[in-house]
């Protein structure tokens, strides 16, 4: 069987898969990180969003030996050594944006990116575009678009633009 | 210490191992040895199973066993259970064709489960499955209710040769005519409901382990309701006694109903698991959720509102076929009758409604509850109508409301349809509503929206539901084959803090934090101190589990219940402490203090000294304190309220967009403020995802054409906006909380006024009624068929 080299959540792994692995089996079943989540197979849902060198990837699309010496993060790796969430896992808990917690981890891994790629702003309109790829059925949004809005602040270090629509 | 008691906002306790991917579902359990079921499905919706030759799958790679329907004859398992009696009108008991574990002689719907192949690993499973051979003769398929009343259609059961599951009915028929023949106006009206399917984000998933030398089976599954579970299928489908089986369902991510009832691949995987001496685990594919997971609603149905002059309700004829699918699902029974037709009054004083139901079997997945299960049904039938009378007598629909509610001081309100509503303020609820939404400012806005090429409508619902169904004795009058209570253990440890174990079941519903709430309330002892266990019937000693906006009414009741007995204890216990009188021992704030004095001992010394029990009146009380509760209500609770929703439709393409919606809802005493507005804010979601997105589609061949979230429309985070909501309170008269429940709220309440709200946008259309989903075609389509009435005059 072939084998796979990566890092995840800063840790090196080196790991016999099929060629047909996808990303996500390999994290949930051979790593046993089970934080990212199989919520369809049509790669429509976003639970398993993770970042693969830094940018944010539905792990169902790739298959495990396309991550060959990428660096992937994942839920797991999020929070600070001493246990600090990151600022967008604090803001999902400050402003109830989860409810079952099933596709959280999707949609905070899928948030973190939008918010990185915004640095001059982000409105309520492209915050809803932004996770049109991640489902939630328990929310209705309303509470994880503001929690991203309170993120924002908090990972650039500065105030949200007003009304930058 | 913080406040954290009834009405505060804490924090979520369950928040910190979400948010870092430590959440225990199902499918994160992996047990040693284990192997992986993958099951063949039918891919026809209607045939009988002349051959299956599982040799080859039998010897591909990995494979462990095969099982088809032969192999559950032969075992003689029972066939999943139906958890209702309904009786036809003429009193015969309705049709309950048996449902097999695995396909017997025939398959009834695409995705029945014919063949389950273990193998070592997920893949080899589903590879060899597809060696299964399977020889088919076709039948015509029955695709939907129209299909299924047709003469000289296909029967799906043999034993019901019409497809006829039952022909129900409920109301006083002659008063409703002789009201009918007195009316200025009967307001006529024929509806669909949509056809729904739930998809909670977690797919449903199995783990059936058996141990040989203890005998015991233990399922981990995706339920939202482990007791349940065991006992349907312990003393139904394997035939294996409560102390033989553990039924543990870990966190479950979302069930909004699909996850109550007992599905096929639980007892399957259980059964097996002792044949092959190994645990079985199976997880769905998100194609087998769409293909087997319990859909919702499927109603058509003619509404009749006779009125007099001034639009008042005088009575409502309704006449309901409902869709149950292949075949009866756990609750499906109940959900078009008793969950429905009860409903019918609403908020109004109308003096007589009858309604008849047609429940009939189809080759399509089993229809069960799904959140609201029946009073969605029912408040969109009865807020559609309302605005039909509205229209039709050119009134203001407000008014026509304003008009027909049940007055404030009128409760508790007997309705002509059973129920009996024991508080509520509907022209409060109203009227806050109303401010909240700017009605008043409402043609303004039109008038903007005009100039930028837009119809804008506005669209109002009031509702009653009904939740926490109970008491036992009255829910097993009108059928119910199980009790209604729910049970809490409260157990305080020799040092103060608290486990509490609850028969109602957390998959997004908060119980960690609310329930820790009550305690916290109750006990006088911070949060951090409690901890709420669920899920597991090893641990919990019974439950009915979490559905109907149960959790809080019921299983809540019942940690009041068990922790008012606690705090009786306590007090003979400090009174001989203290040596008082236990009549003069008062609880308050976490201590027992001798009243008048200033004499106290904290809740942790109380129960050390039970724990600990050296001075102690042992000859007259037990040492410990661990207290049980099994609470049965004593009627339903009456959740009520008001949505105002605004729309702003494209005509050049009919997109509607929800601009503004507005919730006033009177769950009754809050808990925690911030996650009742979680649950409406998410209910609402999926009433909105109803009213303007999600069909369920099946074709005339009986295949499901929506079965992928590329066909089915999931409502988006743009798909939704966000959401004014607030609470009106009055008490539940009948619970010790004073609340009652807040899960369905939002999708009862909401795809009402969204297509209200539709509707009005497209008046100038000569547009009366748009049945659900409005999406952008049809929408489209109506205003290409209509000329505007403006233009046209």
């Amino acid at each position: 069987m072939p084998q796979v080299a990566l890092t995840v959540n800063g840790k090196h792994h080196t790991v016999e898969v099929e060629g047909r692995t996808l990303l996500v089996e390999l994290l949930r079943e051979k790593l046993r990180l089970t934080g990212t989540h199989v919520g369809c197979d049509t790669s429509q849902c976003g639970a398993c969003v993770v970042h693969v060198n830094g940018q944010s990837v539905k792990s169902c699309t790739m298959l495990a030996l396309q991550a060959d010496g990428a660096d992937v993060l994942t839920i797991e790796g999020l929070a600070a050594a001493d246990g600090t969430l990151h600022p967008m896992q604090e803001m999902f808990r400050e402003h109830h944006a989860l409810q079952c917690g099933f596709c959280t981890p999707g949609m905070v891994m899928s948030a973190i990116d939008l918010v990185n790629m915004h640095p001059d702003g982000l409105t309520e309109q492209q915050i809803r575009e932004g996770l049109e790829g991640n489902l939630c059925r328990c929310t209705g949004y309303h509470n994880i678009v503001k929690a991203v809005a309170a993120a924002w602040p908090l990972m650039h270090n500065k105030q949200l633009p007003q009304a930058a629509e | 210490m913080a406040f954290e008691g009834i009405g505060a906002s804490p924090r979520r306790v369950e928040d910190h191992r979400f948010l870092s991917g430590r959440g225990h579902y199902t499918d994160d359990i992996n047990r040693p040895n284990q192997v992986y079921a993958y099951i063949k499905r039918a891919d026809r919706p209607h045939a009988r199973i002349k051959a299956i030759d599982t040799a080859a799958a039998a010897a591909a790679p990995g494979v462990v066993a095969v099982f088809t329907g032969k192999d559950v004859e032969a075992d003689q398992l029972g066939g999943l259970p139906c958890g209702w009696q309904i009786y036809n009108k003429d009193g015969s008991p309705m049709k309950e064709p048996p449902h097999p574990v695995l396909a017997i002689g025939k398959v009834r719907f695409v995705g029945d489960a014919v063949a389950m192949v273990v193998a070592e690993t997920r893949q080899q499973a589903k590879d060899a499955a597809e060696l299964l051979n399977i020889d088919y003769e076709d039948l015509p398929p029955v695709a939907g209710i129209a299909d299924a009343v047709k003469p000289g259609a296909a029967a799906v059961h043999d034993d019901a040769p019409d497809n006829v599951c039952y022909d129900w009915h409920i109301g006083d028929a002659a008063t409703v005519d002789a009201q009918f023949a007195k009316a200025h106006k009967i307001v006529k009206l024929e509806l669909t409901n949509n056809r729904l399917i739930p998809n909670a984000m977690e797919p449903r998933a199995a783990i059936g382990e058996h141990d040989p030398d203890s005998g015991e089976y233990t399922l981990y599954t995706t339920s939202q309701n482990p007791h349940v579970i065991r006992l349907l299928m312990g003393a139904f489908v394997l035939h294996i006694p409560e102390h033989k089986l553990r039924v543990v369902a870990p966190d479950v991510g979302g069930g909004f109903g699909s996850k109550i009832f007992h599905y096929a691949e639980e007892a399957a995987v259980t059964w097996a698991s002792a044949k092959v001496h190994r645990p079985i685990k199976w997880t769905a594919e998100r194609s087998e959720s769409f293909l087997t997971d319990a859909h919702g609603r499927d109603h058509i149905s003619t509404a009749e509102m006779a009125v007099d002059a001034d639009g008042h309700f005088l009575a409502l004829r309704v006449k309901t076929q409902a869709n149950l699918g292949a075949y009866l699902s756990t609750f499906s029974t109940s959900i078009p009758t008793y969950l429905y037709a009860t409903l019918l009054a609403g908020v109004y004083k109308t003096p007589a409604v009858y309604a008849e139901v047609k429940a009939v079997f189809t080759n399509t997945v089993p229809v069960d509850a799904y959140r609201g299960a029946g009073r969605p049904e029912a408040s969109f039938l009865l807020e559609r109508v309302v605005d039909c009378v509205a229209h039709d007598l050119g009134l203001d629909p407000v008014e026509v409301r304003r008009r027909n509610f049940i007055p404030p001081e009128a409760f508790p309100y007997q309705t002509p349809i059973a129920l009996q509503y024991d508080s509520g303020n509907y022209t409060a609820t109203l009227d806050t509503a109303l401010k909240h939404a700017d009605w008043a400012g409402f043609e303004a806005r039109r008038k903007a929206a005009a100039a930028k090429g837009k119809l804008r409508g506005i669209g109002i619902s009031t509702y009653v539901e009904a939740c926490g169904i109970a008491p036992s004795a009255v829910a097993g009058a009108i059928g119910a084959r199980a009790g209604l209570f729910e049970v809490a253990e409260v157990r305080v440890h020799p040092t103060g803090s608290v486990s509490v174990f609850t028969g109602a079941h957390s998959h997004g519903q908060s119980h960690e934090t609310t329930f820790a709430q009550l305690i916290s309330d109750q006990l006088g002892i911070p949060m951090s101190s409690v901890e709420i266990v669920h899920g597991d019937t090893a641990k919990i000693p019974f439950g009915m589990g979490t559905y109907g906006s149960r959790s809080l009414p019921v299983g809540g009741s019942a940690i009041v219940k068990a922790t008012d007995k606690i705090i009786a204890k306590g007090k003979k216990i400090a009174a001989h402490l203290m040596e008082a009188s236990v009549n003069d021992i008062e609880f308050k704030d976490g201590k027992f203090t001798v009243a008048g004095t200033d004499k106290s001992k904290a809740l942790a010394e109380i129960s050390l000294a039970a724990y600990v029990p050296h001075n102690y009146p042992i000859e007259e009380l037990e040492p410990g304190l661990d207290e049980t509760a099994f609470y049965d209500p004593k009627n339903f609770t009456y959740p009520a309220g008001c949505h105002i929703c605004e729309v702003e439709i494209d005509p050049d393409t009919g997109h509607v967009d929800v601009v503004n919606f507005t919730a006033v809802d009177d769950v009754g005493r809050v808990v925690n403020p911030m996650v009742v507005a979680g649950q409406v804010q998410g209910g609402i979601a999926q009433g909105i995802g109803q009213a303007l997105l999600e069909n369920a589609i099946y074709d005339e061949g009986g295949q499901l054409q929506t079965g992928s979230y590329m066909d089915y429309t999931m409502p988006r985070a743009h798909d939704v906006p966000s959401i004014t909501s607030s609470n009106e309170v009055t008490l539940c008269t009948h619970n010790p909380l004073g609340v009652k429940g807040c899960g369905e709220t939002g999708a009862i309440g909401s795809p009402p006024a969204v297509i209200n709200a539709v509707v009005n946008a497209l008046r100038d259309y000569g547009v009366r009624h748009i049945d659900m989903p409005a999406t952008s075609a049809r929408v489209w389509s109506i205003i290409n068929a209509n000329k505007p009435r403006m233009a046209a005059e």
